[in-house]
């Protein structure tokens, strides 16, 4: 003991007491590891919640209330899952910019590690819909059965090309161009606003990715042999084209004919 | 006829008629009438539009002979177009466009454009044509006998009347009577009571009530309704149903909230105004509207209309859960004829 207390103020002391500190550490934690590991795969998911959690009180509280139970403004987020936050925040239809009929795209507020952090919070709250998987809306479905369900279920709001439509006070279906194969997906699951939902029950996944191969086929890569599509409306919008625009050039060139004078002495 | 030139513009009370008729202003000559320079200048335009024409013609019969008609083309603004249909079009419109427009130019440069009246004859025949007429009709008319020989006379009115019968006879060939059709869907087929299973038109599966949950929207048809039976499109036409839920609180009738089962409810996808289908539910507000014409029911309140020309609520569909399997079932058809009305509906 003399001895130890003697050399304790040699150089190397301190470099040995740490190593002794070290092993001693990493000794207990071997001890109590598997005990840990369960709660270190929790940790990234609650600490996920928690970041969501702050970024929801700052951001999404003010109308869907402070534990997400709605208010007069806004719905209540209790069950609604991780797919419709995804839907929602990710397309930039929440936040909303003012009160209306209805939310429209816009670009997004939040970068999407944020939003599957509020998407965390929000599934803490209530069980519902999670966000699909990449390969359950990858664009290999059948696309002639996806155009059969679209046509059953979805077409008559969204227009048999997907180019939307209108619904009575200020409210529309939104056009399909362009719109994420995911955020398609996650609106059929999650019915966002007004538009109705399709779960799995109702609605199989693999006739999901169907739809989702069927609508991404006709607005993107389908052409239009005939040149401008004109919404792809069919004979109203081609007839209100040719009774307005295209007999209105008619009538202007025939003034114009008219109003040029042949006559050698003009006045 | 008599073709002459304007006359001078006469005033019967001399310069006193303040409403005197001031005729047209004198003729004025036109650039190419004066100087035969510009003349020959127009045309030469207007046979260059006539050369345009033809190279245009050509241009479509030849690329109607060499284009691919399935050949697709990326041209800005317009996006991606058939090239076989954008050459045809192009073509034939300047073919046809510079006809036109040479024709217009050479009537407004070359063609004479001096005024001309020409004056109307009387339509009236002379007097003796018109004497001599009339004789030949009686004298014809006296010599068949016609107003002499009564029995032909009639007969052959009544067999000229007759004729044209036939033709409305034939009218019935346009189809047959719809009898009592459209009084009945195919969910009637078990019998007044009897019972038709719920069919997914998605999965044609069976369905179970807590498939449906609140917000959705299903789209149904009856068990043995199948695309390939030959009557399909008829049938599904009348029998086309769609299904959600609602909160049992939220229904305001009470035969909606008997014809439901649990909060789910069943009603007719054929619009009573003109029979579109209609599928445009907005799950917020539990309005149904038609794409058609903007006809919009209320599903919380016995499918009645909110808005729009139709004169009749939904048709509701009575059903109600099979306790051995926990598919949803219809009970019996709808209590009246579903779709448009019709004149004998009452």
């Amino acid at each position: 003991m003399k001895k130890l207390s003697a050399r304790r103020r040699h150089p190397l002391a301190a470099i040995v007491v740490l190593l002794f500190a070290l092993a001693a550490t990493g000794g207990l934690y071997a001890a109590f590891a598997p005990a840990k590991s369960a709660q270190a795969e929790d940790a990234p998911s609650s600490l996920a919640v928690e970041e969501g959690k702050k970024l929801f009180l700052s951001g999404c509280s003010s109308c869907h209330g402070q534990a997400g139970q709605g208010t007069s403004d806004g719905p209540s987020l209790i069950g609604v899952g991780a797919a419709a936050v995804d839907f929602q925040v990710m397309t930039g239809r929440m936040p909303m910019q003012q009160q209306g009929p209805q939310a429209p795209r816009k670009p997004t507020a939040y970068t999407q590690a944020q939003a599957d952090q509020i998407a965390a919070f929000v599934a803490s709250l209530g069980a519902g819909p999670s966000v699909p998987n990449r390969d359950e809306y990858a664009l290999n479905g059948n696309i002639q059965e996806g155009g059969e369900l679209f046509r059953t279920n979805c077409s008559q709001c969204h227009n048999f090309s997907g180019e939307g439509g209108a619904l009575p006070e200020g409210k529309f279906a939104p056009p399909l161009k362009d719109v994420d194969p995911k955020h398609i997906y996650e609106a059929m699951l999650t019915g966002p606003q007004n538009m109705p939902s399709f779960p799995d029950a109702i609605m199989p996944p693999e006739q999901k990715k169907n739809i989702v191969t069927y609508i991404t086929g006709v607005t993107k890569d389908e052409p239009n042999p005939g040149g401008l599509g004109l919404g792809r409306l069919g004979p109203v919008s081609e007839g209100l084209f040719v009774w307005t625009i295209g007999l209105g050039l008619v009538i202007a060139v025939t003034i114009w004919i008219a109003a040029r004078t042949p006559k050698a002495r003009t006045k | 006829m008599s073709e002459e030139k304007l006359p001078e513009p006469h005033s019967p009370a001399g310069a006193l008629d303040p409403f005197a008729d001031p005729g047209l202003p004198a003729h004025e000559p036109r650039v190419t009438d004066i100087d035969e320079k510009a003349a020959r200048r127009a045309e030469r335009q207007v046979s260059l539009l006539f050369v345009i024409s033809m190279l245009a013609t050509i241009g479509f019969i030849a690329s109607y002979v060499s284009i691919d008609k399935y050949k697709i083309i990326d041209i800005f603004f317009f996006g991606k177009i058939g090239a076989l249909n954008l050459a045809l079009g192009c073509t034939l419109g300047v073919a046809l466009f510079c006809i036109g427009a040479g024709a217009i130019h050479w009537a407004r440069t070359l063609m004479t454009d001096e005024e001309i009246v020409q004056e109307r004859h009387e339509f009236k025949s002379d007097p003796a044509d018109r004497e001599g007429a009339i004789r030949e009709f009686q004298r014809g008319a006296a010599e068949s006998g016609f107003g002499r020989r009564s029995m032909i006379r009639r007969t052959m009115i009544g067999a000229m009347a007759l004729v044209p019968l036939s033709g409305v006879v034939l009218l019935r060939d346009l189809g047959p009577l719809p009898s009592v059709a459209l009084r009945h869907t195919w969910w009637g087929k078990n019998g007044k009571n009897g019972r038709t299973l719920i069919i997914n038109e998605n999965t044609n599966k069976p369905l179970r009530p807590e498939h449906i949950v609140k917000g959705s929207l299903v789209m149904a048809k009856p068990e043995g309704l199948n695309v390939d039976n030959h009557d399909y499109l008829e049938e599904i036409g009348k029998a086309a149903i769609l299904l959600i839920r609602l909160e049992p609180d939220e229904i305001k009738s009470k035969k909606q909230l008997e014809w439901s089962y649990n909060g789910v409810v069943a009603y007719s996808k054929i619009c009573t105004h003109v029979g579109c289908p209609i599928g445009l539910y907005e799950q917020q507000t539990h309005h149904l509207l038609c794409p058609c014409h903007q006809s919009t029911f209320d599903l919380a309140d016995d499918g009645a209309v909110v808005f729009g020309p139709a004169a009749r609520s939904l048709p509701q569909l009575k059903i109600t859960v099979n306790e051995k399997t926990g598919f949803l079932e219809a009970i019996g058809d709808f209590a009246e004829p579903v779709g448009p009305s019709f004149w004998e509906r009452g």
